[in-house]
Order: C-alpha cells, then structure tokens, then sequence
C-alpha cells in the first residue's frame, strides 16, 4: 500500500465517521421531538451495541471435533468473556473491566494455550 | 491560577475516567496498528481525523483485509451509525454553540457523549456550557492521540507479542452494553438484537452481517412504535 493509498483510506474513514456525527445536526434539527426519533434514540443505541458483542464474538466456536475447542476462537474467548462481565457487575470499572480481559485473553491465546 | 486555567483543569478532572480508558486503549490501537508494516504515521493520523475507538479498530481489521474504498465507507459508516442517535438527544444541548459547534460534533464519541449526557442538565446552555462541553472533547481527543503515539512507538521499538490485543475491543462492546443495560433496565433492545444478530450470522454473509443486523433491528423497532403508538392515537 503506497503512503498515497493510506492517505486516501484515511480519508473515506474519516468522512464516513463524521458524518455519522453530524447528520442528525443538519438534517433533522427541526424534528428533535418527533415521536419516533425519540423512539429510535431510546432503543437502537443499546440494540446496536448488543449487535456489536454478537459480531465480535461471531468466530466463538467453543466445540470442535468433538472435543473443547481451546484455540482462541473457543475457551479463551468465553473464559475472558465471562471475566469482562463479572470484572464490570463487581466494580463498574471500563478500564478495569477491558484491561483485566484483554490481559486474560492474551494469557490463555500465548502461555497457557499456545 | 488564572480563570482559564481554573476552567481547564475543571474539565481535566471530568476526563480522569476517560483518560485512564483511553491511554490503554489508544496505545492497543497503536501496537496494533504497527504489526500491519504501514508507516508510523498513518496512526496518529487515524485518531486525529478519524478520531473513533471502535471504528479505529475496524480500520485495521480493513487494511489488514485489503478491502475495498466502498465497503470500508460503508462499514465506518454502520459500524458509528449509534452516533446518528447521539446527535438526536444533543440537538438542544449544542444549540447556540457558536465557532465551537463542528469540534463538538466531531468530538462525540461514545465516552464524550456519556461525560456531557451524565452530567446536571444546566438550564440555560450558556457560553459557559459550550466552552466546557467543547474542552471536554478537546481533552478527551488529546488522551486517545497521546495513547496512539505511545503504542506507535512500543510497536515500533518493543518486540510485543500482540496477538490477543484485539480483544480489547470486544471488551469495550460488552462493558458498553452492560452500561447501556443498567441504564435502560428493559430486556426489549437486547432480545431484538439477539434476534437480528444471530439471525444475520446464520443467514447472511460476513461482509453484509453488521449492516444486515443493525437494518432489521432499526425495522423491528419502528415495527415496534407503530404497535405501540396505535392504540394511543385511536384514543384521541
């Protein structure tokens, strides 16, 4: 990939991503308080970072060839799961929370499940 | 100490959870970033202009795949389309906003929109609102850059075993949905999308699936407030 073609993916990405940001301002300024964006704003915001876990989590195969699959598709992605959760229900901590999981992740994918 | 300084340092102590996330998290980006072989720059420039954790993440995932200009317009787009429904619930906060209003807006990421929803609801939004909302975006974009370069340069000069790091950002989904949980208390987001996502795993393909899941669960919603809205307007 030439420095041209970095630059240029760089760009696509970043107006792409602001203009998520700043489409509501310019295009419905006038409806802030219609029903149903009040709808959507309440609920697609918690739907769609539910999506997100499931799509992260979409290689987990924790069963393969009859047995417990241990790569990193399969043990270590629920144990380090599980740990995220009970790491945030404990202490409501996000940095605790991610740091703690990626750590245990990284763990079991490098020394303890090579 | 001066106002102004006085006033900084108000909005530095607001960004001290967001900072310690972001540090971590910008660096993870940036060791990641560096196993690609691209030239240094290209990450502190992604969270200059970019400026998104998740959607950074993704962009390696892109170029890593070599994919095309349009799936990766396309796939930055859904993958921040929750932005869209930031901006509805902050139309009246960021009104009169003045030359600060487009780095509001560029600024808001998901952690920056958090600080600014979370805190007391000032009455009248006044330039005294602005000015710390705008610093708060401006501080919080300055620990993901600072995150960035750190992590450039231990992919640079550390010999770091990097596989597993990507997990960071499924971390970050789940503690954002378990945020999202504690705040809504209501099962009927998470069982559309357990539906949607699920349903777009098996019967969609890999390219498609984000794009897929998030569309039906915005359908099954307005699905949703048409049921919901009916018998209301029959009332009236």
């Amino acid at each position: 990939m030439s420095d041209l073609e970095l630059l240029i993916f760089i760009g696509v990405c970043t107006l792409a991503t602001f203009l998520t940001r700043v489409l509501p301002f310019v295009a419905l300024s006038r409806q802030a308080d219609h029903p149903l964006i009040l709808h959507l704003g309440r609920y697609l915001p918690p739907a769609v970072m539910a999506i997100l876990v499931i799509y992260a989590l979409r290689d987990l195969t924790p069963w393969s060839a009859g047995q417990l699959n241990v790569s990193a598709q399969g043990v270590p992605l629920i144990l380090a799961s599980l740990a995220v959760v009970f790491l945030h229900l404990w202490r409501r901590n996000a940095l605790l929370s991610i740091v703690g999981g990626t750590g245990l992740y990284m763990v079991l994918i490098q020394l303890v499940w090579p | 100490m001066s106002p102004a300084l006085h006033s900084w340092r108000h909005a530095a102590i607001q960004t001290l959870p967001v900072m310690f996330g972001y540090l971590p998290l910008g660096a993870a980006f940036g060791v990641l970033y560096m196993q690609l072989g691209l030239p240094w720059w290209g990450a502190p420039l992604m969270s200059l202009f970019i400026y998104a954790g998740a959607g950074q993440f993704l962009a390696v995932t892109l170029l890593a795949n070599h994919a095309g200009l349009v799936e990766v317009a396309v796939a930055s787009f859904m993958l921040n389309s929750r932005h869209l429904f930031y901006g509805l619930s902050l139309l009246k906060r960021f009104r009169g906003a003045g030359w600060r209003k487009p780095y509001m807006i560029f600024s808001l990421t998901d952690e920056t929109y958090s600080l600014l929803t979370s805190q007391a609801r000032p009455q009248d939004a006044g330039v005294e609102t602005h000015r710390l909302a705008a610093r708060i975006g401006a501080l919080n974009q300055l620990w993901w850059v600072l995150g960035t370069l750190l992590g450039t340069l231990a992919g640079a000069t550390l010999n770091i075993d990097g596989r597993g790091l990507d997990f960071a950002l499924t971390a970050l989904f789940i503690v954002l949905t378990l945020e999202q949980a504690a705040r809504l208390r209501q099962a009927l987001p998470f069982l559309i999308a357990l539906a949607t996502g699920l349903g777009a795993i098996l019967l969609l393909p890999e390219r498609h699936l984000l794009l897929g899941a998030i569309g039906a669960a915005s359908l099954l919603l307005l699905v949703h407030y048409r049921l919901h809205r009916q018998p209301q307007e029959a009332r009236t």
